[in-house]
């Protein structure tokens, strides 16, 4: 029991400076969606439904924008498609857990729980410890969103339009970009993306988003073949 | 607003979330051990750079009233102030403290 309660904390102790960066992006994503006229409701429970911050505030962004929700739904999923990558770093470790508890840990699988610990896991650790030095991380992170979009949504309502908080969103996904720039077919793959952005911005339905990120990928992808 | 429509928003939401928690199990449980094929992975690794980008560029560009490339584009120049300030803190919150303060700036001085 000891040994479950420190890999526990051991954990959640991790992953606290990074739920730092986590509570602006939930108030961020919880005014958004408020001014977006999501309602409470449906706002607070995207946070459980979805529980991934740049999907959900592109669902909301979209949906300020009348886009088509064909088009939200893909681009959202498109979105949350490096969380197959995650899995699929992770899969190795939670190998030997029981189905629910794949299950359970599947849905709380997130860019921060990720990287704590998969950088943990490099070191070597028991299964058990393994398991629960996951769940310390993964769900300290879900309650700090729950918490902070929450928080968001109340706020939402207080805060003037003039203040063009909106401006956040941009930003955000700027904070979550510069570190996916990894190499220089990253950034290749970046700029693809961002000149197609600027080019099919006024694509019907906000295809523009989805079809620039396509293009992007594939950018990233040949300039690395293209190395061989 | 759309929004209000709320039986579409949860069919949204709760096709969304399906796909999500798909997305979330594939290898996890449904894979297993299996090996992720090399060439899937290789896409997979670009996903994250090339949608943020195409989600920040028109961000930066059309949004509102924004007049797109030009310099009297305030939303475009905090945007790239903003840049610097994650590429050389990697934090989010100087990230986004850096660009409101600068869109509030240039609108209070011109």
């Amino acid at each position: 029991m000891g040994q479950r309660i420190q890999s526990l904390r051991a954990g959640a102790l991790d992953v606290a400076p990074i739920l730092l960066g986590v509570v602006p992006f939930g108030l961020i994503y919880g005014v958004a969606a408020t001014e977006a006229g999501l309602g409470s409701l449906s706002a607070f429970l995207m946070s459980s439904i979805v529980f991934a911050g740049a999907a959900q505030l592109v669902i909301v962004d979209l949906l300020a924008q009348n886009a088509a929700w064909p088009v939200i739904l893909v681009t959202a999923l498109v979105i949350n498609l490096r969380m197959a990558m995650y899995g699929a770093s992770l899969a190795p470790h939670f190998a030997h857990w029981s189905p629910w508890w794949k299950r359970v840990g599947a849905y709380l699988v997130t860019d921060q729980a990720f990287a704590v610990s998969i950088i943990r896991y490099e070191k070597p650790m028991a299964e058990l410890p393994k398991r629960w030095y996951y769940f310390g991380a993964a769900v300290a992170l879900w309650l700090v969103w729950q918490c902070s979009t929450m928080t968001g949504i109340a706020l939402g309502a207080t805060i003037p339009a003039s203040w063009e908080l909106d401006f956040a969103v941009p930003l955000t996904f700027m904070a979550l970009l510069v570190p996916s720039i990894k190499d220089r077919n990253s950034m290749l793959a970046a700029l693809g993306a961002g000149v197609a952005a600027a080019l099919t911005s006024t694509m019907i339905f906000k295809l523009g988003i989805i079809t620039s990120a396509l293009i992007g990928v594939l950018v990233g992808y040949f300039a690395e073949g293209s190395e061989r | 607003m759309i929004a209000s429509q709320s039986t579409g928003v949860w069919l949204l939401l709760g096709a969304v979330g399906v796909g999500t928690y798909l997305i979330r199990y594939s290898f996890i449980g449904i894979l297993g051990r299996a090996e992720v094929s090399e060439r899937v992975q290789r896409l997979l690794r670009y996903v994250p750079p090339a949608a943020l980008a195409a989600l920040v560029v028109p961000g930066l560009l059309f949004r509102g009233d924004n007049p797109g490339l030009t310099i009297h584009n305030y939303r475009l120049l905090a945007g790239l102030l903003a840049a610097t300030v994650a590429w050389k803190t990697r934090s989010i919150l100087a990230t986004i403290a850096t660009g409101m303060s600068a869109l509030w700036l240039l609108q209070w001085l011109f």
